[in-house]
């Protein structure tokens, strides 16, 4: 059963994104959209639009029922959730199931044990992927908290079970400040998540951030190779690439294979990824958490697969086995992606929700720009502040990186200030070009100040 | 009176958090640079503070109001 009617529930460039691979599929597409989004670029793209509520995202992209009704009563047969928002809502995923439609993802079963850190954890192991050492489950006893800390050695992380996004993370150095921190963290689970759990993790120094890119059709799994990840502000990915660099190849086999392993082991049905700290020294990798939705930065693995990822979620959600095998998905040249961010990155990152004014957006060969951006366009205020991604692809590695210092050049989006001016820093960096990066290089380098009006390219 | 004007667009709030009491009620004192309730822009929260010193008369935007920039959120008189 194919879908026919795709009810597109989220926003701005991923929206367009979904819109296009369903159209590109023969796909009639529905949008939503806030009163706020009502003429953004999606809605002009899709075959239909229907407002699901007021600017706030909390009472329209992120209500549960509104959503799904909208989508019942649009006559729809499935709905995409896209990222953010409610892509990784069990009760969303089982709402849209129970009202008769297809979610595009696994099930809410997956999504749910996939979204507790501790069970994921668990569901790794069992699979046979390599875990941080800590705790084998959430700590409920302090006492037992300070035993496995000893035993792990410090640095420990402490996260909060129901957590996401580094929220709740705490880092303790000694037993004094595991016996402090410990129940802070609880208390702000509790409040923040309802739920007090928590684990501890071993800290590893300066690690790298490596995923896996999976698919799956609730039987068989396959990887897209992995992308790095490990540019950071905020825990907030700004730099993407893939693959990832100087990765021995024998570590690069164990990655993917372990990703398809535990995407087996849970039926995976859809588009996700299996997120790993790499340790470079050690060469040994862990895993973090696994993503069940499609993410920001799956275009740098379209550039060097050929494949459509977000088409592929929807063919296998239609009911379609996986239409490529293992041995047909391979590795070519390198890709980077940026996020377009509308933030000032000279002004501490200041959100700045302007109006877009001349657009000069070149793609070519090897150059893909995914956005929502029209001249004219007023970004509204009330979502996150990515405006578009640009995506270069190239032989090697040296190359991407020149042609993305390049493609940078050549964008223009007046109206607004963006976070080119940090792209274009970045593109200059001794360190990033020799792969002397780390999840924990990006903030220390801008506290000293190598992005400046001058790096930065401002006029 | 003094009108209190939001500096950028997005959803205002006139407490710190959902349980917490709004920053200032009726008849408070307000010192020039005082806090009165936050702009949320982009999933940032921005601080709006007064601009003079006053007796807080109240809030005109209701918690949680999408607001634009130059909108009038509270009053001093």
């Amino acid at each position: 059963m194919s879908i026919q009617r795709l009810f597109i529930a989220n926003r701005g460039e991923i929206a367009v994104r979904i819109v296009r691979a369903a159209q590109s599929l023969g796909i009639h597409t529905i949008q939503a959209h806030s009163e706020a989004d009502a003429d953004m670029l999606a809605v002009r793209l899709a075959d239909e639009a229907v407002c699901i509520g007021p600017p706030q995202a909390a009472k329209s992209y992120l209500d549960v029922d509104g959503v799904v009704q909208a989508a019942k009563e649009s006559g729809a047969d499935a709905v995409h959730p896209g990222y953010g928002f409610l892509a990784e809502s069990p009760r969303f995923a089982r709402a849209v199931t129970e009202a008769g439609m297809i979610f595009v993802g696994p099930s809410a079963d997956t999504i749910q044990s996939m979204g507790d850190k501790v069970s994921a954890r668990r569901a790794a192991h069992s699979a046979g992927v390599p875990v941080v050492p800590g705790s084998d489950g959430r700590v409920d006893d302090m006492d037992e908290a300070a035993e496995i800390a000893k035993r792990i050695g410090y640095p420990v992380m402490i996260k909060a079970s129901a957590g996401g996004g580094g929220r709740g993370i705490r880092i303790a150095e000694t037993p004094e400040e595991l016996a402090k921190f410990a129940p802070q963290a609880r208390q702000e689970a509790e409040a923040a998540f309802g739920d007090g759990g928590i684990y501890i993790e071993k800290v590893i120094i300066q690690p790298r951030h490596i995923e896996v890119q999976i698919m799956g059709d609730g039987t068989n799994a396959v990887h897209c190779f992995e992308r790095e990840c490990s540019l950071q502000r905020r825990r907030q990915k700004v730099w993407e690439e893939a693959p990832a660099f100087g990765l021995p190849e024998a570590t690069r086999a164990s990655m993917c294979n372990a990703a398809v392993d535990l995407a087996e082991a849970v039926e995976y049905r859809g588009a996700g990824t299996v997120e790993y700290l790499y340790d470079a020294k050690a060469d040994a990798f862990y895993f973090i958490e696994m993503n069940t939705r499609i993410q920001v930065e799956h275009p740098v693995t379209e550039m060097i697969t050929g494949l459509d990822l977000v088409a592929l979620m929807l063919r296998v959600a239609g009911g379609e086995a996986l239409p490529v095998t293992q041995d047909q998905i391979t590795l070519t040249g390198h890709a980077i992606e940026v996020r377009l961010n509308a933030e000032d990155p000279l002004k501490k990152f200041m959100p700045f929700p302007g109006k877009v004014a001349a657009l000069n957006l070149p793609e070519s060969d090897g150059i893909r720009i995914d956005h929502f951006l029209y001249e004219g366009y007023q970004i509204p205020p009330f979502y996150d502040s990515l405006i578009g991604k640009l995506i270069v692809h190239a032989d090697t590695r040296e190359a991407a990186i020149d042609k993305m210092a390049g493609a940078l050049d050549a964008i223009e989006i007046e109206g607004l200030k963006t976070t080119i001016p940090l792209h274009k820093a970045l593109a200059q960096s001794a360190d990033l070009r020799a792969g002397r990066i780390h999840t924990q290089w990006l903030e220390p380098w801008l506290d000293a100040g190598n992005l400046t009006e001058q790096t930065g390219g401002a006029s | 009176m003094a009108d209190i004007q939001s500096p950028l667009p997005g959803t205002f709030y006139q407490k710190p958090s959902p349980e917490d009491a709004p920053f200032k009620s009726e008849g408070d004192a307000v010192a020039k640079g005082d806090t009165i309730g936050l702009v949320e822009v982009m999933k940032s929260f921005i601080d709006v503070e007064a601009e003079a010193d006053g007796t807080f008369a109240g809030y005109v935007a209701e918690n949680e109001a999408a607001v634009s920039a130059g909108d009038v959120l509270a009053t001093l008189k």
